[in-house]
């Protein structure tokens, strides 16, 4: 009886949140400082990032060290595409973000998923290191210096502008929606058979084939639909700093990503906002003069070492802290009945 | 439960924001955003105590106001560039940036400080967007656009009459504008450049190209590197043997606070640039001599830089009082200011970029010493800057 | 491309290729045998080349000795380093050995800030080794260089030696085969796997002294050398020796060339190297065990 009760309402508690998380961003750029904004805008364009990774990841299982290729890519299509003098059209830029995302991820997926295990780790990591070379020797970009947006584009129609890309705060909603939008697919998306077929095969793949699924079919799509948001979330960076570098498709950027999705803790949606939150907080956090002192400009190291402490201490990150905590609650009284 | 760590983090961080609201309407608020590691960390500093040199003979004050310094490591990375400037703009909510070395990162806080409107004086970068498309009236540079030293290279090794080049550079901004300047004047006097060797930046891994140029075998070979690159480059050219047969030049940043470490390698190069160490004038033997009692080391064309930039800076706060809101005023008066520096006088461009001799210098001991004037009153074009 | 030049620039790529093969072969055994993603590999690397920064004012003429104490050194460093922190990351998936040791690059990243700094470095070599010979007559080829491939030859051989002729060579490999058999004939895997990690750790930390005069010392060069090892070791086959030596000369020939023909494009000629290799043979060129 009584576990019926908790189950029903702790369902109902984790469909409220994300709304609730929601709204109480919606409502932070009246409250907070415009640096304070800035940051917490930063943090919804990698919560996205993070997110398309989770999919890969976290629910099918598969471990990619070069998710950065493509909001890199996303990244620097949307500025290569926007024109000088005049801003761009959200409308027509977004999708030729993600389609370009989306192009190479089929490319890389088609060809890394015939590999396995620690191979596919390594193939994924030097694709992604090939599309750096691509931005970071070639003229293509502007080299190690990066290039620049000179004007961020707009949403308009007719000679009405309904959201100005200059404006940081449109910038933050942007930002917000897009979260949205994409979280709540992807919630949809692991509802359906396709979902459920994809953790099925982080399960086990075997079984999956032997039940008549083409887990290869499978695992290319779950690639390419992850390639393509995190080409979403590179259209945003973009935006954000109106400026790109090859320093966003490096495997350091791979590898803080994947750290946010073990941090908030793989397999939940919400892990990947969570772990982007708490990434980027304690990065603000351990760089903080006025709060650590000298020992802030050695962040590294405390970062590190949190690092380690987490990955070893808490395998399930932050949600799995959570469960743990609320299991123990739980607990006591079952073992008082027991003695 | 599951939120304590997060609202605590939040917590933590408004609490960060709210502590570093810098207090104190006095003095004014100077962010040095340079390079205090990397392979240019000693340009970053040479800047800096040039900067406070010229400040510490004013008195410690500029305008009537004492200086607070701000201080930022940009690490020569462009990638981080936009939040490092964002710092010193947004939290440390300085009056005056001053940086920095790397082109790619004075690239991004130009654009950073062209929104923001903060005052920006360059003391070394030269990408040549920052007085061309990039431009803006609160943005200054006392060092050279790159294309100037490349160019002034490009008219002596013309006037040498060597006829094919090659180039060999870093490959980012600064190396490929230098190249395009001494391109530009090498084929104004009927050379032709063979090919353009690039290195990704910062590597100094330079024997495939070594071996590349005594395969082609041109007349002469102009290199661009900086700081420890310079230092590496001009060691391997003579352990490849090439500096006994093919001459060797480049802009001065390839002997310039490097002799030392150079030691016999770097003797006879000929460079250019728009400082020499013994230029015999009153007021350069003033600088050197007060430089090197305050800090122990000869000055270089870097501390040059850093010093011209306080002195610019000084020009305009003389022109409001102090007075930092008086923005207009500051600005036309920078724009009109002759700077008296150890280089010689220069004045500046309508895109704010130095008007100035440059030098033919040549390498003898531990000093980079002027053979005559390779290019006078040199204004780089300013291609693209509306202002 | 004449003969001379063509033949001078396969002297560099094998010059290369060859201190490439010292770390990655460091990098396969480890990752061959106790099938550990090592992200810090790079860092041995770096590490070798500040110990050589740090070592070579003592040591002046005395090269050699000085490569020895760093070797020992190295190794100690990598005995202990074992035993406190990499022996807990066996039984774990790949994704925590990931991230444990990219934080771990943090903190070696951070611990070289504070003990050596910031700067970038120069080693000089010592004298008898810092002449050139004349190739002809426009170049002259660094003697050092040619010190450094022989030296990663002779640790080639040395290599090859103990892993298939000597008692230790052989329980390495049964070790790889069988970890359980192993222990069931009595033979103590966890001081096996600390000896084979600890000289991992030391053939990176050799290849980067000898490739200190070569490269500078400056921070975050163990980053450049670790992907590049990465893909070595997957052509030639994780945990193949014989595999990560053909593959790291290929790897200098890929880079040496491109360099000179495809500057552009020569970063992407390893990746896109190993891309094709892997479709062809996605268990790398040589299995385990070669």
């Amino acid at each position: 009886m009584q576990a019926a009760s908790t189950g029903s309402s702790r369902s109902r508690l984790s469909k409220l949140l994300p709304v609730a998380a929601g709204l109480v961003l919606a409502a932070l750029p009246w409250f907070v400082s415009p640096y304070q904004q800035d940051l917490i805008a930063k943090i919804l364009v990698y919560a996205l990032f993070a997110l398309s990774l989770e999919l890969l990841v976290g629910t099918t299982g598969l471990v990619s060290l070069g998710h950065a290729a493509f909001f890199g890519i996303g990244a620097y299509v949307t500025v290569l595409a926007s024109p000088q003098g005049a801003p761009a059209s959200i409308v027509w830029l977004v999708p030729l973000a993600m389609l370009a995302a989306t192009a190479y991820a089929l490319f890389v997926g088609a060809l890394s998923l015939r590999t396995r295990g620690v191979y596919f780790i390594m193939v994924t990591l030097a694709f992604a290191q090939m599309a750096y070379f691509v931005f970071h020797d070639t003229k293509l970009g502007g080299g190690t210096d990066g290039i620049f947006m000179y004007v961020r584009p707009v949403l308009g129609a007719g000679g009405a502008v309904w959201l100005d890309l200059e404006d940081k705060r449109h910038f933050y909603y942007l930002a917000l929606g897009a979260l949205a939008l994409t979280y709540a697919l992807l919630a949809l998306l692991l509802r359906s058979r396709f979902g459920h077929a994809l953790v099925g095969i982080r399960l086990n793949e075997q079984r999956m084939r032997a039940a008549g699924f083409r887990t290869y079919g499978y695992k290319l799509a779950a690639f390419v639909i992850a390639g393509a948001f995190a080409g979403l979330a590179g259209f945003l960076v973009a935006v954000k700093d109106a400026a790109v570098n090859p320093e966003l498709l490096s495997w350091h950027e791979s590898g803080a990503v994947l750290l946010m999705i073990i941090l908030g803790g793989l397999g939940h949606l919400r892990g990947a906002f969570i772990g982007a939150f708490a990434f980027t907080l304690l990065k603000e956090f351990f760089q903080s003069e006025s709060l650590l002192g000298p020992l802030a400009s050695h962040w590294q190291m405390t970062l590190g070492f949190t690092i380690i402490a987490f990955v070893a201490g808490l395998p399930k990150g932050l949600i799995g802290a959570g469960q743990m905590l609320r299991q123990r609650r739980r607990a006591p009284v079952r073992e008082a009945a027991d003695e | 439960m599951r939120l304590f760590p997060r609202t605590l983090a939040a917590m933590v961080a408004l609490c960060a924001a709210c502590l570093s609201h810098a207090q104190g309407s006095a003095p004014i608020k100077v962010g040095l955003m340079l390079p205090y590691t990397g392979t240019y960390a000693s340009l970053g500093n040479m800047i800096e105590n040039g900067f406070k040199l010229y400040v510490q003979e004013q008195g410690g004050k500029l305008g009537g106001r004492e200086i607070q310094y701000f201080k930022v490591d940009d690490e020569s990375e462009p990638s981080k560039a936009t939040d490092n400037v964002n710092k010193l703009i947004k939290r440390d909510q300085v009056d005056v940036i001053v940086g920095t070395v790397h082109s790619g990162v004075a690239m991004a806080m130009a654009r950073v400080a062209k929104e923001s409107k903060t005052l920006l004086i360059v003391p070394n970068a030269g990408a040549g967007a920052i007085t061309g498309p990039a431009c803006a009236p609160n943005i200054f540079r006392t060092s050279f656009t790159n294309w100037q030293p490349g160019y002034a290279t490009g008219v002596i090794a013309g006037q040498k009459g060597y006829k094919r080049a090659m180039t060999i550079t870093w490959n980012y901004a600064a190396g490929s504008e230098m190249v395009k300047g001494f391109t530009e004047a090498f084929e104004k006097s009927g050379g032709k450049v063979l090919k353009d060797l690039t290195v990704p930046f910062p590597n100094v891994e330079f024997q495939a190209l070594l071996t590349e140029i005594a395969a082609q075998k041109p007349d002469v070979v102009f290199a661009f590197f900086a700081g420890g690159g310079a230092v590496k480059f001009v060691k391997d050219y003579a352990a490849a043997g090439l500096n006994k047969t093919i001459p060797l030049v480049g802009t001065g940043f390839l002997t310039d606070g490097t002799l030392e470490a150079q030691g016999a390698t770097a003797q006879g190069l000929i460079t250019s640039l728009h400082y020499a160490d013994n230029l015999e004038t009153p007021r350069n033997n003033a600088f050197r001599k007060n430089f090197a009692l305050a800090y122990k080391t000869n000055a270089d064309v870097y501390a040059v830089q850093g010093y011209d930039t306080a002195q610019l800076l000084a020009v305009g706060l003389n022109a409001v009082k102090g007075d930092l809101s008086k923005r207009d005023e500051l600005v036309a008066a920078m724009r009109k200011a002759t700077i008296d520096s150890p280089r010689g006088k220069f004045t500046m461009s309508a895109s704010h970029n130095p008007v100035q001799d440059f030098y033919t210098r040549e390498v003898k001991g531990n000093n980079n010493e002027a053979r005559g004037i390779a290019v006078k009153a040199l204004a780089d074009p300013g291609a693209g800057c509306r202002m | 491309m004449d003969l001379a030049t063509f033949l001078v620039q396969c002297l560099n790529a094998v010059q290369y290729g060859l201190l490439l093969f010292l770390v990655a072969s460091g990098l396969t055994l480890i990752f061959g045998i106790m099938g550990v993603i090592n992200l810090a590999h790079g860092s041995f690397y770096m590490l070798g080349a500040y110990l050589a920064f740090v070592l070579a004012p003592w040591f002046g003429q005395q090269f050699l000795l000085m490569l020895l104490i760093g070797v020992l050194l190295a190794a100690l460093f990598g005995f202990v380093l074992e035993w406190i922190f990499f022996s807990y990351l066996y039984q774990r998936e790949h994704l925590q050995q990931v991230l444990m040791t990219y934080a771990l690059i943090l903190v070696f990243e951070e611990a070289r800030s504070l003990l050596v700094g910031n700067d970038v470095h120069g080693v000089q070599a010592p004298a008898w080794l810092s002449g050139s010979f004349a190739l002809g007559d426009l170049m002259s080829y660094p003697v050092y260089r040619l010190f450094a491939s022989a030296a990663c030859i002779v640790v080639a051989i040395l290599l090859y030696w103990v892993v298939n002729r000597t008692r230790l060579g052989m329980m390495i490999r049964a070790g790889a085969s069988n970890r359980d058999m192993v222990r069931g004939l009595g033979i103590d895997i966890t001081l096996l796997y600390r000896i084979v990690f600890a000289g991992g750790v030391a053939l990176a930390a050799l290849a980067g002294m000898i490739a200190a005069p070569l490269s500078s010392v400056y921070p975050g060069m163990g980053g450049s050398v670790l992907i590049i090892c990465f893909v070595v070791v997957v052509i030639g086959g994780i945990g193949s020796i014989t595999g990560a030596l053909i593959a790291s000369l290929l790897v200098g020939f890929v880079d040496t060339f491109g360099k000179v023909f495809y500057a552009e494009y020569s970063g992407i000629g390893v990746y896109l190297l190993m891309a094709i290799i892997l479709i062809w043979r996605p268990e790398g060129l040589m299995k385990r065990g070669a």
